[in-house]
């Protein structure tokens, strides 16, 4: 495998977890546009803890999921007073402002980044994002996941049937920060560098935009969005600088066929050869 | 009669200057049907909203079995043993019929059962819903998603969900509501057959007949005002009532 491709690998393998943590919220009914500060957050401390407190990465990427998730749960509180396009305006403001923290954080560089992060290649990157996927994929499956869709179809009658509809939004918050973080660790890992404006809105909006072109109701959806996302372009090139119009078009026409995104339920039943339920 | 498994007293609740419910009076002892009639607006959904936690009442206290259970969240009030179907029918839009019976089921299992896949870790919970899809006759539907299913069978699935979680009361607000004489006749068979599980019921309904044929045990509001009460026979010779829903001097 050429470097060119081993890198545009370890891309999506980060961009599906970001994809995977917003995907994790957003089966609640929650829309973040923040998940790029959990991201920088999860980046920012594994990049500490390996660097300067020289704790293997792996427990450094465990230790900054806790913490992530932790701090997602704070931010879930006051979120959950604020539905739809209000809740996706907070979390676009939490960004910023983990974003401009991190610009005058200067014992890591301020603006000018921080460095010195052992390099990790596209195979750890993959086991983490493979492991997460298929996770997510088992939960899908659990009583949890039964109720995190309750809350998202309606979500006064799932407290009217006996869920804790408070907790299940919050966990979910807390869940995709911590994944957010991860995916934060491995692109911090592997770029050896990073720099605040890596965590800023436009990533956050990458993660939701390879869950809504992949599909928005099955987990392995934020697989093909982030494949499409990082791949696409990149084959699109022969028609050079049209390729990023071309791109643009392309995710349009998808939104407009196909708003659950290219996979959900049915698809995949058809892939596996499975007989339609109805 | 302190056995009364649910017992409002002076129960209460406004919107503004409107007294949606005054002063409620009423109780449910165990194993029995109970019905709520009255004309629209009357505060019959308002009750219900009230003692599931819905609403907050403005006064009075709900006590189901000796607990008070009027300032709690709703999903308490549902873990302690009341659970509902309303007027219009909310099912999840996302789920299959299977999905609704397993997600409301109690919340007795470890938290570690409810992270993993419910093929694999909760044959219990598995069980319990097929039970519950063969009481109501949901089997051959147990894949479709349930709000793709016709109305009579939605609300089925909302009858089923809401005794999945094993309640004590069973609130059901007009559960025959446009449905044919056949459909309608089968609910009302479903209900004895709960009845006779040892399951409390307290009734929404508008259609007379249904109530008389079904309920041992009336209350009559207008206007959010409890204006009479008695066994069926003697609410329909009740010319109180009468008034209340074809008007005065009939």
């Amino acid at each position: 495998m050429s470097t060119y491709y081993a890198s545009l690998l370890a891309e999506s393998g980060v961009l599906l977890l970001g994809a995977l943590s917003v995907y994790i919220i957003l089966a609640t009914g929650q829309l973040s546009l923040g998940n790029g500060a959990f991201m920088g957050i999860g980046a920012y401390l594994s990049s500490w803890l390996t660097v300067t407190m020289n704790v293997p990465l792996t427990l450094a990427l465990v230790i900054s999921a806790i913490v992530a998730g932790v701090m997602g749960a704070i931010v879930a509180f006051p979120a959950l007073r604020l539905k739809g396009i209000y809740l996706a305006m907070a979390t676009v403001g939490f960004g910023e402002m983990v974003r401009s923290f991190f610009l005058n954080f200067d014992t890591m560089g301020g603006s000018g980044g921080f460095r010195g992060m052992q390099h990790i290649g596209v195979g750890y990157i993959w086991l983490w994002a493979g492991g997460i996927l298929i996770a997510v994929m088992l939960l899908e499956r659990s009583r949890v996941w039964l109720e995190m869709q309750a809350v998202h179809d309606d979500e006064t009658a799932a407290g009217l049937i006996g869920l804790n509809t408070v907790v299940t939004k919050i966990g979910a918050f807390a869940a995709g920060a911590a994944v957010a973080a991860i995916s934060g660790g491995l692109f911090a890992h592997h770029n050896v560098y990073i720099e605040p404006a890596n965590f800023g809105f436009e990533r956050s909006v990458e993660f939701v935009l390879a869950v809504i072109l992949g599909g928005s109701t099955v987990a392995p959806g934020s697989l093909v969005g982030s494949l499409l996302l990082i791949f696409l372009p990149e084959f699109l090139r022969p028609i050079a600088d049209w390729r990023l119009a071309a791109f643009g078009s392309l995710l349009v026409l998808v939104l407009l066929v196909r708003r659950q995104g290219i996979l959900d339920r049915s698809l995949i039943r058809t892939l596996t050869f499975r007989r339609a339920a109805a | 009669m302190s056995t009364a498994l649910l017992q409002l007293t002076g129960v209460t609740k406004t919107f503004g200057g409107i007294h949606a419910l005054s002063n409620m009076i009423c109780e449910v002892p165990e194993g029995k049907i109970i019905g709520v009639i009255g004309p629209n607006g009357a505060g019959k959904t308002t009750l219900f909203n009230t003692i599931t936690g819905a609403y907050r009442a403005d006064a009075g206290e709900v006590m189901l079995k000796g607990v008070d259970v009027t300032q709690w969240q709703s999903y308490r009030i549902v873990r302690e043993g009341i659970a509902r179907t309303f007027q219009n029918i909310r099912l999840f839009g996302s789920m299959t019929v299977w999905e609704h019976l397993l997600v409301a089921q109690p919340h007795t299992e470890a938290a570690w059962r409810r992270l993993l896949p419910i093929s694999w870790a909760n044959p219990a919970a598995q069980a319990r819903a097929n039970d519950v899809m063969e009481f109501f006759g949901l089997t051959e539907y147990r894949d479709r998603p349930a709000k793709s299913l016709p109305y009579g069978i939605q609300r089925k699935v909302e009858m089923a969900r809401a005794v999945t979680a094993k309640p004590k009361l069973l609130l059901l607000d007009e559960p025959v509501a446009g449905m044919n004489h056949d459909e309608a006749e089968e609910i009302r068979t479903l209900m004895l057959r709960l009845r006779d599980t040892g399951l409390s019921i307290l009734l929404i309904e508008h259609d007379m007949n249904f109530v008389m044929r079904l309920c041992d045990y009336l209350y009559v509001l207008d206007f959010g005002v409890l204006i009479a009460e008695g066994k069926p026979e003697e609410v329909r010779a009740n010319p109180v009532v009468l008034d209340a829903y074809l008007g005065k001097d009939n």
